[in-house]
Parts: C-alpha cells; sequence; structure tokens
C-alpha cells in the first residue's frame, strides 16, 4: 500500500526555477564580513547619508497626524501629481497622475511588476552585464529568459546598440538598461542611447530604464531614453527615492509608462502589494519639495570622493574608467593574478577592507572589484591607503 | 564659497594631495591657492577643535552681553577693539537686538571670568551693562559634535 506521507516526502516542496537559481554572489561575503570587526567597508549599495530631516520630520508628523491608512492603489494622487511635475522638469517626459504613474515598495517591485506583466513564459529579455544582481535571478522568476549582454571595462563598459542587435531574436520582448550604472558607474551617450531607441522600435521592443541613480550624474546631464522621439509609449520608466535622497529604508519608488502598461503593473501590485507604505509616501511628498538642494548637496560630495578615488587607483596604477555616476568604481585587478573572489577574500583578512568581488555582479565581472564610495571621507581614505599596502606587497610576490 | 575653502573648513590638515584629487588640481595649485588666501588674510588660522569637557583642567567659559553707547566717530568699532585687546575675550561680536556685544570670554574658574567682568570690562568708559552668563556643556562646537551617539549601523555589505 502506497503511504501518502511518504509520497510527498519524496517530492521537493520548492519549485524547480526557485531552486536552480544559485544564491547571490555576496551573500556568503556579506555572512563573513558581517562578523569581522573594524573592517572599512566599501561593499556597501546605499548612501551614508541619513536622509534629510525635513524628509524624516514629515513623515514623524504623519505619524502623528494618524496617517496610518492604505492609500490608492497606484498611491496618494497628490504625490502622483508631485511625481508628474518633477519628471517634467527633471526627464523632460510629461505623464499622466490619473493613470500613467504608479507608486511601489522601492524601485525593486517596480521592476518586478513591469516584468510579470510583460512575460509570456519564455519571452526573452536583454540586459546588460555587469549589473545589479537582481536583474537576471526577476527575470527567470517571472518565467523570462534573461539574455545578456556584456559590456567590457577596455571599451569603458560602454553599451552599443550593435551590441544589443546582436542578441535581438523573435522572442526578445524588451531591453532592461540601467545607466549609470551599478556596479561600473557607466553613462550612456545620447548617441548610444538613440541607437538603442530605434533598436527598440524597429523590433518593438518595450524598454525598462532603471533610472534610479539619474540625479548622481556628474558629468553632463542625464538623458533618459523615455524622453527620446516615439520612445514615451515603449519606455516603462522607472526612478525612485533610495538613491538620490538617501531614503534607502523607506522603500519608495514609482513606475511611468503609457496607460495600459500602468494599468497593467496595477492590477498585479493591486493584489499582491495592495500599496506602497502611506508614511513613506509623504515622506516622498516632503522630498519632492526641496529636490533639487537636498541632491545637489550630496552629489557635490560624491563627485568629490569619486575624483579622489578614482585619482588614487589611477596614482597606484590600477586601471579604472572613471564613473561618470552612482557612487561606484569598478577598478581592474587583472595584473594581480587572483580571481576577483580571492582578491576580495584577501584584501580582507590582510588589511580589514570589504569589497565586492565584479563576479557578483555577472561573469564579465571576473578580473573586477567593486568599490563604493558613499562612506566618509575618511574612511575612503584609510581604505585607500590599506589598498595600497596590500596591492604593493601582491605586486612583489 | 569656493570648494577649496569648504574642505579646509571641514578639514584643515587635509593633504594638499587629496585635495588635488579631490578638485582636480595639481598638488602646487592648492598650495598655492591656500597662501593667496593666507596672503589676503581669508584664512586667518588653524586650529583643532578640542572637547574640554573630558579634560581635567580648570576652565570656564562666559557668554556676556554688552550694552555700550556708541562713539560720534567710529561707533562701535574703538569700544569694540578695545575689548577684544584682553586675551580672556575668545570671540567677540556686534549684535542687532537688545544689547549691542556679544562676547566669550574664558577664564579658570567663575571668580576669575567675575573678577574681569567687574574690574575690566564694566568699568571701561562706554560700557552701560553688562550681563554673563555661564556655560555649563558644550554638544557642539564649529560644527562638530562633542559626543558621540550610537550610530545606527548600516549591513556593511549591500547589492
Amino acid at each position: 500500500m502506497t503511504n501518502m506521507n511518504d509520497l510527498k516526502s519524496a517530492r521537493n516542496p520548492v519549485a524547480r526555477h526557485v531552486r536552480d537559481m544559485p544564491p547571490s554572489g555576496i551573500r556568503d561575503f556579506f555572512e563573513i564580513v558581517s562578523t569581522m570587526k573594524d573592517v572599512i567597508s566599501l561593499g556597501i549599495g546605499e548612501p551614508d547619508f541619513v536622509t534629510p530631516w525635513h524628509i524624516r520630520e514629515a513623515a514623524i508628523y504623519s505619524l502623528e497626524r494618524g496617517i496610518t491608512s492604505y492609500t490608492s492603489n497606484l498611491g496618494l494622487l497628490k504625490l502622483r501629481q508631485a511625481l508628474a511635475a518633477y519628471v517634467d522638469r527633471v526627464f523632460h517626459v510629461r505623464y499622466k497622475p490619473e493613470n500613467e504613474i504608479l507608486i511601489t515598495v522601492g524601485v525593486s517591485e517596480a521592476l518586478d511588476l513591469a516584468l510579470r506583466a510583460i512575460i509570456e513564459p519564455g519571452d526573452e529579455i536583454l540586459y546588460h552585464e555587469p549589473c545589479y544582481v537582481s536583474y537576471s535571478p526577476i527575470i527567470t522568476f517571472a518565467h523570462g529568459i534573461p539574455v545578456r549582454v556584456e559590456t567590457r571595462a577596455e571599451d569603458g563598459f560602454r553599451l552599443t546598440p550593435a551590441m544589443m542587435a546582436e542578441r535581438i531574436t523573435p522572442r526578445t520582448r524588451a531591453l532592461l538598461l540601467n545607466f549609470p550604472n551599478n556596479p561600473t558607474g557607466a553613462g550612456l551617450s545620447r548617441e548610444d542611447l538613440l541607437g538603442i531607441a530605434d533598436l527598440a522600435q524597429q523590433h518593438d521592443l518595450i524598454v525598462i530604464a532603471d533610472d534610479i541613480y539619474a540625479e548622481l550624474t556628474y558629468d553632463g546631464v542625464h538623458t533618459s531614453i523615455a524622453s527620446l522621439p516615439g520612445m514615451k509609449q515603449r519606455t516603462i520608466f522607472l526612478h525612485g527615492f533610495s538613491k538620490s535622497w538617501a531614503m534607502t529604508g523607506f522603500r519608495l519608488g514609482y513606475a511611468c509608462a503609457p496607460p495600459d502598461l500602468v494599468g497593467a503593473m496595477m492590477k498585479i501590485h493591486q493584489y499582491t502589494m495592495l500599496c506602497a507604505p502611506i508614511t513613506s509616501q509623504e515622506a516622498a511628498l516632503e522630498a519632492l519639495k526641496r529636490a533639487d538642494e537636498d541632491i545637489a548637496a550630496m552629489r557635490e560630495e560624491y563627485r568629490r570622493r569619486r575624483n579622489l578615488i578614482a585619482a588614487t587607483f589611477h596614482d597606484l596604477g590600477i586601471p579604472c574608467v572613471t564613473p561618470q555616476g552612482a557612487f561606484y568604481v569598478f577598478p581592474d585587478i587583472r595584473q594581480f593574478g587572483l580571481s576577483s573572489r580571492d582578491f576580495a577574500y584577501k584584501l580582507l583578512d590582510e588589511e580589514k577592507v570589504a569589497v565586492v568581488p565584479g563576479t557578483a555582479f555577472g561573469p564579465c565581472g571576473e578580473g573586477f572589484v567593486r568599490c563604493s564610495y558613499a562612506t566618509a571621507m575618511a574612511d575612503i581614505k584609510e581604505a585607500l591607503l590599506r589598498i595600497e599596502r596590500f596591492t604593493r606587497r601582491l605586486a612583489k610576490t | 564659497m569656493d570648494e577649496l575653502l569648504k574642505l579646509l573648513k571641514q578639514n584643515a590638515l587635509e593633504t594638499p594631495e587629496n585635495l588635488a584629487r579631490m578638485l582636480g588640481l595639481t598638488p602646487d595649485e592648492i598650495r598655492g591657492r591656500i597662501a593667496e588666501y593666507e596672503k589676503r588674510g581669508v584664512i586667518r588660522g588653524y586650529q583643532a577643535v578640542v572637547n574640554h569637557d573630558q579634560l581635567d583642567i580648570d576652565l570656564v567659559t562666559a557668554v556676556i552681553e554688552v550694552k555700550v553707547s556708541p562713539e560720534r566717530e567710529g561707533g562701535f568699532n574703538h569700544i569694540a577693539d578695545r575689548i577684544s585687546k584682553f586675551p580672556e575675550v575668545q570671540s567677540l561680536y556686534l549684535m542687532s537686538g537688545a544689547f549691542d556685544l556679544l562676547l566669550f570670554v574664558s577664564g579658570k574658574d567663575l571668580k576669575d571670568v567675575a573678577l574681569f567682568v567687574a574690574e575690566k570690562l564694566a568699568t571701561l568708559p562706554g560700557v552701560l551693562s553688562t550681563s554673563t552668563h555661564f556655560m555649563l556643556k558644550t554638544y557642539k562646537d564649529h560644527g562638530v559634535l562633542m559626543e558621540s551617539h550610537d550610530e545606527y549601523e548600516r549591513l556593511k555589505v549591500s547589492p
């Protein structure tokens, strides 16, 4: 007689596509770093600034007034109106607050919704590596097929239309762009942006633009692909408060897209998340009131740190593409004959400096490490001294 | 304000090499510009910000509001110059409002400061009245917090 319990236990309760997903490349590294004392970490992917006080105060005040309810699924209308004005002013794209903007729990949720809204099982999504650790996994979780395009240090991690065109197939559904880029700090030139827009139009593709680091652009001004002729109708523009306003823990992002796409994303959002936390939405409303001053102050500080860290790597003879935005540098450590992982572990062990192995951001990150400069200037300087000592020793052996 | 001055106000000990990297200049250009600021008197000195509460020394500081009668020629400048010559006076400002001059005065104890006020300050011709407030504890000085609070720590590695 067959025992039902035996049958059940014989079957793995975890879905295959989840089971087969490798854990994040930075997870085990994080475990080791977090047990060590006196580590200077250049491994942090969030601002070291605290959210500006007037924004925190607005969140506190909303709690005092008892504003603790759900909001509309799309998010507070007054916040969507303020965002419509901000996106128009800064990114030069007009979205209707009524049906073209959706407030989400961070850009992470917005990206997940976008992918789930457009992917049918087996659809291919093109994205570029090295990139943020989540892209490939969440495409897979949405039953899509992640197709990577590798950018190279030799080209300044430039993404060209030709590189993308090579990987387009009849199953390609969308292009996922992230500039300024985590982890390389690379930007995208207007020329390449126009070429990629052409490509999207030719092949009838959707573009998902993760522009989370847009305001942290140090040379020139960021152009969003959504603002190019004919692109608004096929772009899902993603942006949020975490990086530019130092509001990571508030978990607040938003998506702007044509009504049918926002409607589709909203359908998933309303059945899963319902709405973004109202306290965070109230805080975001305040953030938009003094956006330019808050951001300018932080951007200037990041710019000085970028200059220091990039120039120091240069002086040490460690090649490093000068980042155009975000708060990361991605130096080339191939001359030391260690893998990214070994380099990072050895540096941590010998000098107590944490950097993230480049391979965490895709296989083509091998030979590189990511150093975040979202860390106090004094710590950056000390970390650079330790890296200098460490690499001098490596060069001798 | 010039970016170089901003950085020096944050940390006057920053090396010309690092300042040069941050601002995209050469170390010699940085040295030249600092020398120029010093020559013009824009930069008037460099000091350490010390937390006296941690030191076992006799030091009290008082903030003193002073009303004076301005002179026909020179206004407040003459009397202010005279008061600022006393080594006890650390800082001196001309103020708007209910009094005219604000002084920061240091001495080794209350009596020391009180004597300075009674014998030297209040007796100056032109000084009409004084009001002395003793400082009890310093929380912040020159933009620097005197006590570090337990800071919330971010995750040490994050994507």
